[in-house]
């Protein structure tokens, strides 16, 4: 696997009795934006920050870049990014001095002010880190992680609690770093963020992973039913199925002998929202 | 791969330390504006009495030392227990460790730091008890006055770190400071003379660092008529609190946030 940025076999972990991750297999390649997707509590942050070197695990094998986190030398943090899923800036410095900071913990970091340009925040480089928005906040975040120009970044719930327009700016930041050639693991619950960002998708429920595969494929989306909705006297009517074209033209067929309107006619294909739920809660009701 | 200098990564450290200490009002005002006004207003309300320790000094000579030993008190492990509870609960202490930047990197920023602002509020106070209150600065002692300092600085800074153990949020984090230090400075003569103080009280404060610290500083201070020199007895015990600071500190500070 010489293309193996990630590599995980077997991971185990747990909290007393408590078994938060339950024996996953993981790898990620070189250059991909890997999206590992679950409810909250589902074993994703216990996941990620085992692979960032906070946490030790309890059975497994575990690859980062090489090494074992749990063993990550200053070489290793080189090499690894790292945004957090809440950190605070220093309120009291500015947007430069916050990046230039950081810059100073690395031997070989990128400039500041390409890295101030990359995110995206070139208007607010002196202005202190109290006065930026949440998304210009979370743009630093990434900023700083990126700072040391490493391989890897990890990006654990990056827009969790962002309104519409701060998570857009984010995800703008975030597909900046596939151009960069940029190996990204980003956990997230929401489905839209992976199917907008990731190229491969894995959704794990509680701690145990229940399907793989990229955004358009996940769950054998191709397979899932179709729904067709419509409104039928006022009545709204929702219908599954999985031979969408004939029964679509028996209906239309029916309704315009009959001299019927159907309402808001709809027919739409399952989305990854949908595989997801379904997974997850077949996952809980087990 | 890295060829980072431990020492300038350690400067580069402190003066960004330095730059978000003085730009935060709050650590301005308590650390340096709150000490300038004790030593006013004990001078004012208690100025041109004599207090009757050390064969008889002038107030003015009794709180100069004694706010001094406050300010080195309050610029260490006040300062230092406040700040580092905020920085942890913030993410900021975890998101530093997912750096290359070593950890001892990260402490030593923070105790330098404080040592400085320690160094400087000495010379500050002793600058405003020599021009407004004639009280004289004893430049013959000063190499023993900054031995204590230092010895000081360091536990008090030892201790403030092994306190953020005990701190589990940062709203806790003023409270629990005030709540050891306040009776404390009472306690052991930092607020009021020590010849008020029932000798149970003085006891009960020579159990704690900071009424040694303060006999100690006192003592190459301003000996009064008595000619006391240097008390080792007193500095060793600062020292051992200090030790014993450091190992809760190695064994019990956290860097990932407690809440949440």
């Amino acid at each position: 696997m010489p293309d193996s940025v990630i590599s995980i076999r077997g991971l185990r972990k747990s909290y007393g009795e408590f078994e938060a991750v339950r024996g996953i297999d993981l790898e990620v390649e070189k250059g991909e934006v890997f999206a590992f997707l679950g409810p909250n509590g589902a074993g994703k942050t216990t996941t990620v920050e085992i692979l960032e070197g906070y946490r030790k695990r309890s059975a497994g094998e575990v690859r980062v870049l090489g090494e074992d986190p749990e063993h990550g030398d200053r070489g290793w943090r080189e090499r690894i990014g790292i945004v957090l899923q809440s950190c605070r800036l220093d309120p009291y410095l500015t947007v430069r001095e916050s990046l230039g900071l950081y810059a100073g913990y690395y031997s070989a970091p990128r400039p500041v002010d390409e890295v101030i340009e990359l995110v995206g925040l070139g208007g607010k480089a002196d202005d202190r880190t109290g006065g930026l928005s949440g998304g210009q906040q979370r743009r630093l975040d990434v900023g700083m992680a990126l700072i040391g120009d490493p391989e890897l970044l990890f990006l654990d719930e990056p827009t969790t609690g962002f309104d519409p327009s701060a998570r857009r700016q984010a995800w703008e930041a975030i597909a900046g770093l596939r151009d960069l050639g940029k190996t990204v693991f980003l956990t997230t619950h929401y489905m839209d963020e992976a199917q907008r960002l990731a190229d491969r998708v894995t959704i794990i429920a509680r701690g145990e992973i229940v399907a793989r595969g990229t955004p358009d494929d996940l769950g054998d989306r191709e397979s899932l039913p179709t729904r067709i909705s419509y409104r039928l006297d006022g009545e709204q009517v929702e219908a599954e199925t999985t031979n969408p074209v004939a029964d679509l033209h028996e209906l239309t067929g029916r309704a315009v002998e009959q001299g019927l309107d159907l309402e808001g006619l709809e027919v739409t294909r399952p989305n990854l929202e949908d595989v997801y739920l379904s997974l997850t809660a077949e996952e809980a009701a087990e | 791969m890295w060829r980072v200098n431990g020492l300038a990564l350690f400067a580069h450290q402190f003066r960004y330390d330095q730059k978000v200490f003085w730009r935060n009002p709050a650590s301005v005002f308590f650390t340096v504006a709150f000490p300038v006004v004790l030593l006013l207003i004990f001078a004012t309300v208690f100025g041109g009495q004599t207090v009757s320790v050390r064969g008889g000094i002038a107030t003015d000579a009794y709180y100069v030392p004694a706010i001094i030993t406050l300010a080195v008190i309050s610029a260490t492990m006040q300062s230092l227990a406040m700040s580092l509870v905020i920085a942890r609960e913030d993410g900021r202490l975890k998101r530093g460790r997912g750096t290359p930047m070593p950890a001892w990197v990260f402490i030593a920023g923070r105790v330098g730091n404080s040592a400085i602002v320690a160094l400087m509020m000495f010379a500050l106070i002793a600058a405003i008890g020599r021009l407004l209150y004639g009280v004289a600065i004893p430049w013959g002692r000063l190499p023993e006055i900054v031995l204590v300092l230092v010895v000081g600085a360091a536990a008090f800074s030892c201790l403030g770190i092994a306190l953020t153990a005990a701190i589990p949020s940062q709203d806790a984090a003023a409270p629990i400071v005030n709540a050891l230090l306040l009776p404390l400075y009472f306690l052991s003569g930092v607020f009021i003379p020590d010849d008020q103080l029932p000798s149970g009280v003085i006891h009960f404060a020579d159990a704690f660092p900071i009424r040694h610290f303060f006999e100690a500083f006192f003592d190459v201070y301003d000996p009064g008529s008595t000619g006391a020199t240097l008390q080792w007895g007193d500095l060793a015990i600062v020292a051992i609190w200090g030790v014993l600071g450091l190992l809760l500190a190695t064994r019990y500070f956290r860097w990932t946030p407690r809440g949440g």
